[in-house]
């Protein structure tokens, strides 16, 4: 039989090393970009950049940033944009702020409450985008205008707080040594056990999973990453794991916020690569009319996306609060923008279909460290800015490079 | 009268096709020459060489021109020489003025300042030639097809046009739109014009055009002078659709059951522009075990029709009703009709039936996820299982079911958009021109699976543009024209010269 276009699949045999590396050198990419960049502020700040203060610090400051990325990832898979969500940010500090500060409601009301407003925010603006099919650049640009003004409006101009000691905890909180008779064992004055041990425990469960699915593939015959890779890469991710649980531990242990972002992160990954739901946001933002045609309801995946990127914005504005202790009219201004680098950083694609949540993850830190390395070594934000858009750009096109080159 | 065009052995090949070989077309000055042929006969390909659309060196054979060897390197160039083409597709920009489009590209300007006053000037005198009494100024988008057609000729006229192409100008008009038309054709011939008339309405060939080239799989298979009373429509319908019929189709033994999937009275108005019905009063069935055809001209509603069954994908202001197995059935949503037992293969692959940047896997079971899911969550062993199972049982070459879509042939691409539909566990399949595009072995093996269907006591409805592959695997065939059914044919009485001569006359 004769096939007019030779088709561009190779046979299973001569997929070699090198082949493999090829299709996959965006997502090795990514994590060597990673530990260089921590490498080289690592070295240019003369080792200030993985004490354990900074460390703890680093995750403290881009929380927020990476648990919007999360929701950014949905809308952007989906073939979608959200500006709004640095407005939401600083609308529902705002509001917890009043809520909390001026009318002396008990936080365990005000939390479900704002995050209840960022829902019905997410479900206003989808609304408009799935069923009117207005472009979400539009209805979300006006989203952040609107909520920028009414967080403007709440706070009446002013800065409001402090916030009470337990709702600073959200974000400034340390969760409590569980398991204090680690540091007896090592024979130290300082060790946070629990976060030394939950290090360990997740460094395992990770090389555990991962073994999981190789013997799995095999079972099926399925060449998948070559073994050395697979050492390689493990080692590196279980040996980051355990050394930043270590740095954690000899200061003041597990941060809140660390805690809800690693589970929002494990459910997020879970929701797009394992349920029906995320398959079909994946196939909505690939190609939209072939997933109707398909008889997915892609108006209404549409909505949802934007429903939970308003309940992750609420979250993420009642983290920063915290953090900052205070609501101002000014809070979460351009956050929009290091949500969205950070997810194009990690390699989802303008044209909706493509990106994973590990990848949006990853993309947060590539940002956060260099926000936090650079300002450790005194770059002005003139500078940071400009190269902060450089490596956004960079990480774009060596992208479509990639794509390009496999054709 | 001296030759103006010639175009001799003309052979292009894409791969694994052969579109055009060894055709000949020679056009006199001043004489309206029609070239037809069926869907896919070459016709376009032929137009596109001869403009430039493929440039010389893509092709083999030789393109006299005004007494001399032509070598356009691209549309630009033949222009340039005075050949334009209008496409089917008319290229206005709807919320431009007249004036605006007619100059498009060609603006009368003076270091880049555009002269509005001889604009305007000009334009006036281009619309009198074309009879179409317009302001210069208004936008294109409020004038009819009809209108928008002799803007577009008016257009070719302001670039000094020596040779006019117009590939299917009517299709889009009504009866009193396509008669002017005609007669502004045979105007401009009176002034000394030369068109060439792509077109399937023989009628319209018969009354404007000097004389017929007919194409059939990529042949010159005659030249007819209109004139000649010898000339009948008969003589060109066989001419069109007169090739051997090899044993191409596979074997199957009927077995046709009770009436399966029943439609009747199905009425669609178009999308966008309410007034107009795209399907009228269509009523047709299948029944078990039976392959029904759908011949009909691109265009014609076919495809309107299916997608308009198919949870309303198509189409507003619906009625009709629709019955499967005699019982009245909801098809107001994909999601419904995909429950009550339909399935629609598009015939846009790429555009409707893929999602090209994912797995083969991930295609096959996108229509059906609740199969390989318990409580939402996904059972990636079964689904590898699944989409492995359709692999080896369709035959899609490629070593895993991990393969990206988008870079396999459009035979595997196909089998992928059936596998999918398949999973999915239909009664009915609506199959649209399953066959476009891919070659010969694949196609054969997708003709196979579909009388496998059959055997199995599926209904298949199969809509397509070429007429020996309804003959072949029918056992009843719908014949449309207009958005209507004007005519059904059992597989003993069916034949390319009646299904042509329904179109043709309805």
């Amino acid at each position: 039989m004769t096939t007019p276009t030779a088709d561009k699949t190779k046979s299973g045999s001569d997929r070699s090393t090198a082949s493999y590396l090829a299709s996959h050198l965006r997502d090795y990419g990514m994590l060597l970009a990673l530990i260089a960049i921590m490498a080289f502020f690592q070295i240019v700040t003369n080792g200030t950049l993985l004490k354990p203060v900074n460390i703890t610090n680093l995750f403290l400051q881009n929380s927020y940033i990476i648990i919007m990325a999360l929701g950014m990832l949905l809308v952007i898979v989906a073939g979608h944009i959200d500006l709004s969500v640095g407005s939401v940010v600083g609308f529902v500090g705002a509001l917890a702020a009043v809520m909390i500060v001026e009318w002396h409601w008990s936080i365990y009301l005000a939390i479900p409450v704002c995050l209840s407003v960022g829902i019905a925010i997410g479900a206003a603006q989808g609304y408009w985008i799935a069923y009117w099919k207005i472009p979400s650049f539009i209805v979300t640009l006006a989203g952040m205008l609107v909520f920028r003004g009414a967080s403007l409006w709440l706070l009446e101009g002013q800065s409001v707080g402090p916030f009470p000691r337990e709702f600073q905890a959200l974000s400034t909180g340390f969760l409590p040594d569980l398991l204090p008779f680690v540091k007896t064992i090592f024979d130290v004055e300082r060790m946070n056990g629990l976060a030394l041990v939950s290090g360990v425990a997740i460094a395992g469960v990770l090389v555990w999973l991962g073994l999981q699915g190789r013997a799995r593939n095999r079972a099926y015959g399925i060449s998948g990453e070559p073994f050395v890779f697979f050492i390689v890469r493990n080692a590196l991710v279980a040996g980051a794991i355990v050394f930043v649980a270590y740095k954690l531990s000899t200061f003041r242990g597990l941060p809140n916020v660390l805690l809800t972002m690693g589970i929002l992160t494990v459910i997020y990954a879970f929701l797009t690569e394992s349920t029906v739901l995320g398959r079909r946001i994946y196939a909505l933002g690939g190609n939209q009319k072939a997933a109707k045609l398909s008889g997915i309801k892609t108006e209404w995946l549409t909505f949802l996306t934007f429903v939970n990127m308003g309940m992750l914005a609420a979250l993420a504005g009642l983290i920063f609060a915290a953090r900052l202790n205070t609501a101002t009219p000014k809070a979460g201004v351009a956050f929009e923008l290091d949500v969205i680098a950070a997810v194009f950083i990690g390699g989802a694609s303008m044209s909706g279909g493509v990106g994973k949540i590990v990848g949006a993850v990853v993309g947060a830190f590539i940002m956060g460290v260099m926000n936090n390395g650079m300002s450790i070594m005194g770059i002005g934000i003139d500078y940071q800015q400009v190269i902060k858009g450089l490596v956004l750009l960079a990480a774009v096109i060596f992208d479509v490079y990639n794509k390009n080159k496999q054709g | 009268m001296s030759l103006l065009l010639q175009m001799q052995n003309i052979t292009k090949t894409f791969p694994g096709v052969k579109a055009l070989d060894q055709v000949n077309l020679d056009v006199d000055e001043g004489e309206i020459h029609a070239v037809v042929g069926e869907n896919g006969a070459g016709k376009s390909t032929l137009m596109k060489i001869l403009s430039g659309v493929y440039p010389h060196g893509q092709y083999d054979g030789e393109i006299r021109y005004e007494g001399e060897v032509a070598s356009f390197s691209g549309i630009s160039d033949s222009e340039s020489r005075g050949i334009i083409i209008i496409h089917q597709e008319l290229a206005l920009v709807p919320l431009l003025s007249i004036a605006e489009n007619l100059f498009l590209g060609n603006e009368v300007s003076k270091r880049g300042v555009i002269d509005w006053p001889q604009t305007y000037q000009r334009t006036e005198e281009l619309l009198r030639k074309v009879g179409l009494d317009e302001a210069p100024t208004t936008k294109v988008d409020k004038l009819g097809v009809g209108k928008q057609q002799l803007v577009e000729i008016a257009k070719a006229l302001a670039k000094d046009v020596k040779l006019l192409i117009l590939d299917e100008p009517t299709a889009a008009l009504s009866e009193a739109d396509s008669q002017a038309l005609l007669d502004l054709l045979l105007e401009l011939k009176s002034q000394g014009m030369t068109s060439i008339l792509i077109s399937h309405k023989l009628n319209e060939v018969e009354r404007v055009a000097d004389r017929i080239t007919v194409i059939r799989d990529g042949s010159a298979v005659s030249t007819l002078n209109a004139r000649n009373s010898e000339t009948s429509e008969e003589r060109i319908i066989r001419d069109m659709v007169g090739r051997d019929m090899a044993n191409r189709y596979p074997e199957r033994i009927r077995n046709i059951g009770a009436p399966l999937f029943e439609v009747k009275n199905w009425n669609v108005f178009h999308p966008e522009h309410a007034e107009r019905q795209v399907i009228r009063d269509a009523s047709f069935t299948v029944r078990k075990g039976e392959i029904v055809g759908i011949a009909g001209l691109m265009g014609s509603g076919r495809t309107e029709l299916a997608m308009s069954l198919f949870g309303r994908s198509y189409g507003q202001n619906i009625s009709g009703e629709a019955l499967l197995n005699d019982k009245p059935v909801d098809l107001s949503t994909v999601g419904r009709a995909i429950d009550a037992g339909l399935a629609y293969v598009t015939e846009d692959r790429k555009g409707l039936g893929l999602v090209l940047e994912e797995t083969i896997q991930r295609n096959i079971t996108l229509a059906n996820l609740e199969a390989v899911s318990s409580a939402g969550v996904l059972n990636e062993a079964e689904e590898q299982k699944v989409s492995e199972g359709y692999r080896q049982a369709m035959n899609i070459r490629t070593p895993s079911v991990f393969q990206k879509v988008v870079n396999l042939s459009g035979g595997n691409q196909q089998k992928v958009v059936l596998s999918k539909w398949l999973f999915a566990e239909p009664d009915v399949l609506i199959l649209d021109e399953p066959t476009r595009g891919i070659d010969v072995g694949a196609k054969f093996e997708i003709y196979g699976i579909m009388n496998q269907l059959a055997d199995e006591g599926r209904g298949v409805l199969m809509i397509s543009s070429e007429m020996p592959e309804l003959l072949g695997m029918c056992d009843r065939i719908y014949v449309m024209n207009e958005g209507a059914l004007v005519g059904e044919l059992s597989a003993a009485e069916a034949s390319q010269e009646r299904i042509m001569s329904f179109i043709v006359r309805s």
